[in-house]
């Protein structure tokens, strides 16, 4: 175990160092000069050498990247050139938004999908089971910035129980900000709820199948014990795949949510950012959402290895 | 089976509103018509008109163009690159080569579409293109990681085993003999891929990461409706039922081609 862990951790350290790589150079490759970009065509050849100096410019790309990878592990993320505030500080305001309301969306997904899946694998081919089928089959169509759209108009516009949008802020007590997390929350939740339950009933189906199961109804424990005891430990592991793979879509998810709700999130300020031409601040959310996602994949893995010792084998 | 030919049913009426879209819809997209603004649906617009006048099932009809455009783009640049790919990285098997393309795979994967998109818009701009070029980035990976582990397993089998004893090269093998037997499997992907493709579209564009006006597209239909939801909702509920329908189109007849070629989930599921 130590040694896979090691050698993930190693291929970890790689797969960071590339991203960052990928997103300088998309970031290198703006046409022209960055800091005239940023600036915009009205801009005097004064305030673009000084832009070019404070970003570090003038510096070959290799001594830039190194500035602004050795930065980022300080936590200096360097300074929004349209808010001239610190970039790190700005990311971390945001995102206590974008995580709360990310994983709030993957809880109420789990929680909706366990059993949901469960019971229609234990009732394969009963109108339940077809029931569940055709409700994940629409789930998985429906955008869900639509679907927050909807939400929206039933149960702010029209009955009222919670505001269309906005956010109190956390000063304003827990339940102000997870009651205004709660229909983005939703919103994220449910297709990815649908995709979850699909993979739930169809990894227990093939565990269902499997010849321990039938030993232990041969030793005879019901149909419904052999499903809690056996079954569903074993059909942990694509869910878990899943989980992982899910918790990065529902953070991307989480940025275009924010927008139907107001919300102002990393999203919000990547949007503005883009719309300001702010290319450091662009720079910072991406690379920070790709370490997100590379990190979760490491995480799932090491999780597969602990459930699962045959995969801790070298692939 | 009844899946596959709902699902064909609905593909087939999105494509034929896009195709029908290029020589005619029942009013002109780009005119305004501001005296017949917001009107609900009615005999002379089906779909109602939008805060401009413009109707909104031609618009519809419109978006239907682009949308299916960026999916089925983005569709054949994740087959071009990830098919070869794929193929390269399973006849080489184990070696730096297969290594390399894996992992290659592993960090583009880390990326996600509406990342990508970010990331491209922020240097050259909105348009539609960047929206294709980030869902089609994106496709490659799915598309390298399905090829490479189907044809793993055909390699293994008697007839590869027999065109290598007959002196044949990997890379004839990989295309002869290991290709067309992907064909089946590779077409569900790309259903499932097209219809993803199309929920990324309508997301990008609701953010204004995709087609700019005055193109018409589902998801910025959808960003607009936003602010008038409450006293014009066929303007949200249009653009909307158009993804659902399409998406859930595919994914019926994606499901329904599965289970039509591989007769083992055929009899798991009878």
């Amino acid at each position: 175990m130590i040694r896979f862990a090691f050698m993930r951790i190693a291929s970890l350290a790689v797969s960071l160092v590339a991203a960052s790589l990928v997103v300088f150079a998309v970031i290198e490759v703006v046409p022209g000069d960055p800091a005239a970009y940023m600036l915009g065509m009205n801009a005097s050849p004064e305030a673009v050498a000084a832009l070019r100096a404070e970003l570090g410019l003038d510096m070959g790309p290799v001594a830039r990247y190194v500035a602004w990878t050795t930065g980022m592990l300080r936590g200096d993320f360097g300074v929004s050139y349209t808010y001239r505030t610190p970039v790190a500080g700005m990311i971390a305001d945001r995102l206590w938004i974008s995580l709360p309301l990310a994983i709030y969306a993957l809880a109420l997904s789990t929680l909706i999908a366990f059993p949901v899946g469960v019971w229609a694998a234990a009732r394969r081919g009963a109108a339940v089971d077809a029931g569940v089928m055709g409700a994940t089959q629409l789930g998985v169509a429906v955008p869900n910035f639509w679907f927050a759209m909807l939400l929206v108009l039933v149960f702010a516009v029209n009955l009222r129980w919670f505001s269309a949008g906005g956010f109190p802020g956390w000063e304003a007590g827990p339940l102000a900000a997870i009651k205004a997390l709660t229909l983005p929350a939703i919103a994220l939740a449910l297709p990815q709820a649908s995709i979850l339950a699909r993979v739930m009933r169809s990894a227990l189906l093939d565990t269902l199948d499997e010849d321990f199961i039938r030993t232990a109804r041969a030793k005879g424990l019901s149909r419904g014990q052999a499903l809690r005891r056996h079954a569903l430990r074993n059909a942990l592991i694509p869910v878990l795949t899943i989980i992982g793979l899910q918790f990065s879509f529902l953070l991307a998810g989480a940025i275009i949510i924010e927008n139907v709700f107001f919300l102002p999130g990393l999203g919000r300020l990547v949007f503005q950012a883009i719309s300001q031409r702010d290319l450091i601040v662009v720079e910072s959310v991406v690379m920070l959402l790709v370490f997100a996602v590379i990190l979760v994949t490491f995480v799932v893995d090491l999780a597969y290895a602990a459930v699962d010792p045959r995969l801790r084998r070298p692939v | 089976m009844r899946a596959l030919w709902i699902g064909a049913a609905l593909a087939t009426a999105f494509a034929i509103a896009a195709l029908v879209s290029f020589f005619w819809t029942p009013y002109d997209v780009a005119s305004l018509d501001i005296a017949s603004r917001l009107q609900p649906p009615s005999a002379a617009h089906w779909f109602g008109t939008d805060h401009f006048g413009r109707d909104v099932l031609s618009m519809i009809m419109g978006g239907a163009r682009v949308s299916l455009a960026v999916a089925l783009v983005a569709v054949g640049i994740g087959m071009g690159l990830g098919v070869p790919l794929g193929l390269v990285a399973a006849a080489t098997r184990g070696s730096l080569l297969d290594e390399t393309i894996m992992r290659g795979n592993d960090l583009v994967f880390g990326f996600p579409a509406l990342l990508i998109a970010i990331l491209i818009t922020a240097v050259f701009g909105p348009s539609a293109v960047n929206a294709i070029i980030a869902i089609g980035v994106f496709n490659v990976p799915v598309f390298a990681r399905v090829t490479r582990g189907a044809a793993l397993s055909l390699w293994r089998r008697d007839f590869v085993l027999a065109a290598r004893t007959a002196g044949k090269a990997r890379a004839r093998i990989s295309v002869e003999h290991v290709l067309p037997n992907l064909a089946n499997l590779l077409i569900v992907q790309g259903t499932i891929q097209f219809s993803l493709g199309i929920l990324a579209e309508a997301g990008l564009s609701y953010v204004g990461l995709g087609a700019q006006p005055p193109t018409p597209s589902w998801g910025r239909m959808l960003a607009e409706s936003q602010t008038m939801i409450a006293f014009a909702p066929w303007l949200a509920l249009a653009p909307g039922l158009a993804i659902v329908l399409s998406v859930l189109g595919l994914n019926l007849m994606g499901d329904g081609l599965r289970d039509l070629m591989d007769p083992r989930i055929r009899r798991v599921r009878a």
